[in-house]
C-alpha cells in the first residue's frame, strides 16, 4: 500500500507538471498548480516532514494559489478567453 | 501581405539586413523573409488586438530563430535532465540509514537538542535555536517581498487610472449592498476556528508539527477569508497600513532584541540564562516560544498584506 | 533502472525539474513562466527533503526523556526545506506584482510582444 502511495504520487506530480504546461487556459494551469501542492504536501507526509507538510498546504495550495487567481483577474484572463 | 513584404525585403542584400539587425532595426527589415504564419500562431492571435495585430507579423520575421531558440533550449533541457539522472544513479540508496548526509551534526542535533534548546519537535528547536539568524533573515526576506510589492501594487497618485477606478468603484458598491448569505455564515463558523487553530499551531511550534510560518500562514487565511466575506471596510477597521505597519515591524524588532541578546551574554547563545522549562510543556524551551510568535505575526501580516495589495491595491 | 525506481523521489525531482525549466524557456506567457519556477522550486525542495529520509525512522519529534539519533530522521533538510517554501511564496507574490505592472503598461501578459513593444517604445 505504502509502496504503492509511494511511486503513484510522483507520477502524478509529473502528470500534474506535464497537464500544467500543456493546458489552454491559464485558470485551468492555476487550479493543477495548486493541487500539484496538494501532492506535494501528501509526499511530505509520506517523508515524515508533517511541518513541511502543514506550511505546503497552507502556502502552495492557499495563498500563492489565491495570488495566482487575483493576478488572472486582474490581467483580464479569466473571462473565458482561451489564452496560449 | 507575406508576398509584399518580401519584396519589399528582397531590395537589400542579406548582409545589410544582418547589419540592420545587430543594430537593432528589425522593425523595419527582419532578418530572414518572413514565412507563412504557423497555425498556432494565427491561433494565438485570434483574441482581436489592434496593438498586437502588427507586432504578431514583425515578429514572424524572426520565427525561424525562434525555431532554433526552442530547439536549443529543449536540447538543453534533455541533456541538464540526463546528466541529472547520471548523477541520480550515483545517490545512496532512498531510506538508507548510512546516507552520507546522515552524519555528526544530525546526530548532535538529535541527542543534545532536547537539553540545550528545550524543544521537542527538532526541526522548530533547529531553525530557532541554532540556526535562529538564518530564520530572522527569511523574516526580513518576507518583510522585503511585502515592500516592494506594496512599492509595485500600491495605489497612489503615480500608479493610478480611470478604468481601474471605475472598476474598484463598481466593486466597491456590489462589495457594500451583496453580502453572499452563504459565504458569510460560513465565514462566521470558519474564521475563529481558523484562527484558534492558527494561534495553537504557532504556540505549540516546539511541541509538534507546525510553528511561526505555518501557523502565520493560517492565521493570515483567516484574515483573508474575513476580507472576502465581511469586505475591505471592514477589515480595514481594525487593520490598516499604520497597524501593518507598527505590528510587522514591531515583531522583527523583538525578534533582532532576543536574539541580540546572546551578544550580552557572551556571544555564545548556546549558554542560554534564559530557564528552559519542562520539555513538554507550552511555556518551556525559552526563546523559542517568543521567536515564533514573532515570525507567526510577521508571517500573518505578510500573507494578509499581499493579499490586500493584489486586490485593492491598499493595505 | 531499478536504481531509479528505488531512488523514485530523486527521479521525479529531477524530471520535475526539467520541466520546470523548460516551462521557463519556452512557454510565452509570463504567469506561466512564474508557475514553471514554483514547479522547479517544488523539485528541489522534493530532492533535498528526500535526500533527509530514513526508512523506517519517525519524525523528529522527541519521544521519552533520552533521544537516540538511531530513531528519528534527518531534521535538517526539514528545516532548509521550511525556510525555502516561505522565500519561494514571496517570490511569487513579487513576480506576480511585477506581472500586474507590466500588464498595466503593455496592456498583454506575452513575453515576445512585451519585448516588442518596449523596443517600438525605444525606437520613438
Amino acid at each position: 500500500m505504502r509502496l504503492a502511495l509511494e511511486l503513484i504520487l510522483p507520477a502524478l506530480l509529473i502528470v500534474c507538471a506535464l497537464a500544467v504546461t500543456f493546458s489552454k487556459r491559464l485558470l485551468v494551469s492555476v487550479v493543477i498548480y495548486t493541487s500539484f501542492s496538494l501532492i506535494m504536501s501528501v509526499i511530505w507526509v509520506l517523508l515524515e516532514s508533517p511541518d513541511l507538510a502543514i506550511t505546503e498546504a497552507a502556502v502552495g495550495a492557499g495563498v500563492s494559489g489565491l495570488l495566482l487567481i487575483y493576478t488572472l483577474k486582474k490581467i483580464h484572463a479569466l473571462k473565458g478567453t482561451s489564452d496560449e | 501581405m507575406s508576398k509584399m513584404a518580401r519584396s519589399k525585403k528582397e531590395k537589400q542584400t542579406s548582409w545589410q539586413r544582418f547589419c540592420t539587425w545587430v543594430n537593432g532595426g528589425t522593425a523595419e527589415q527582419p532578418l530572414l523573409p518572413a514565412e507563412p504564419a504557423k497555425p498556432k500562431k494565427a491561433k494565438a492571435a485570434k483574441p482581436k488586438k489592434q496593438k498586437a495585430q502588427p507586432v504578431r507579423k514583425e515578429w514572424m520575421g524572426l520565427s525561424r530563430f525562434e525555431h532554433i531558440y526552442r530547439i536549443c533550449a529543449v536540447l538543453i533541457g534533455v541533456v541538464m535532465v540526463g546528466v541529472l539522472m547520471i548523477a541520480v544513479l550515483q545517490l545512496p540508496l532512498f531510506g538508507s540509514p548510512d546516507n552520507p548526509s546522515v552524519n555528526e551534526v544530525v546526530e548532535r542535533y538529535v541527542e543534545k537538542g532536547l537539553e540545550e534548546t528545550g524543544a521537542v519537535n527538532m526541526v522548530a528547536g533547529m531553525i530557532l535555536d541554532y540556526r535562529a539568524f538564518d530564520t530572522f533573515g527569511e523574516s526580513s526576506v518576507l518583510f522585503l517581498a511585502v515592500t516592494c510589492v506594496t512599492m509595485l501594487l500600491m495605489r497612489d497618485r503615480n500608479n493610478t487610472n480611470k478604468e481601474e477606478d471605475l472598476l474598484t468603484a463598481r466593486e466597491h458598491v456590489i462589495e457594500g449592498y451583496e453580502e453572499d448569505i452563504i459565504l458569510t455564515k460560513v465565514a462566521r463558523i470558519v474564521i475563529p476556528c481558523a484562527l484558534v487553530y492558527g494561534v495553537y499551531v504557532v504556540l505549540n511550534g516546539h511541541l509538534s508539527p507546525g510553528g511561526g510560518f505555518s501557523g502565520g500562514t493560517i492565521m493570515g487565511s483567516a484574515l483573508i477569508l474575513f476580507a472576502v466575506s465581511f469586505g475591505m471596510i471592514r477589515m480595514s477597521q481594525f487593520f490598516n497600513y499604520a497597524t501593518f505597519r507598527k505590528i510587522t515591524s514591531c515583531a522583527l524588532m523583538v525578534y533582532a532584541a532576543s536574539k541580540a541578546y546572546s551578544f550580552f551574554t557572551g556571544a555564545n547563545h548556546l549558554e542560554s540564562h534564559i530557564p528552559l522549562g519542562v520539555p513538554g510543556a507550552i511555556l518551556s524551551s525559552g526563546l523559542i516560544l517568543i521567536l515564533d510568535i514573532c515570525v507567526g505575526i510577521v508571517v500573518a501580516c505578510t500573507m494578509y498584506g499581499f493579499y490586500a495589495l493584489f486586490t485593492k491595491g491598499e493595505l | 533502472m531499478e536504481h531509479l525506481l528505488i531512488n523514485h523521489y530523486e527521479t521525479a525531482a529531477v524530471i520535475l525539474f526539467g520541466i520546470g525549466f523548460l516551462n521557463l524557456l519556452l512557454q510565452n506567457n509570463l504567469v506561466k513562466k512564474i508557475i514553471g519556477f514554483g514547479i522547479m522550486d517544488s523539485a528541489v525542495y522534493l530532492f533535498l527533503a528526500s535526500q533527509g529520509y530514513i526508512a523506517g525512522r519517525l519524525a523528529p519529534i522527541l519521544v521519552g526523556e533520552v533521544a537516540n539519533a538511531a530513531d528519528y530522521i534527518n531534521p535538517i533538510p526539514a528545516g532548509l526545506v521550511l525556510t525555502g517554501i516561505v522565500v519561494s511564496v514571496s517570490v511569487t507574490a513579487f513576480s506576480l506584482a511585477l506581472i500586474q505592472r507590466l500588464y498595466q503598461k503593455y496592456k498583454t501578459v506575452n513575453f515576445d510582444e512585451i519585448v516588442l513593444l518596449a523596443r517600438q517604445k525605444g525606437d520613438e
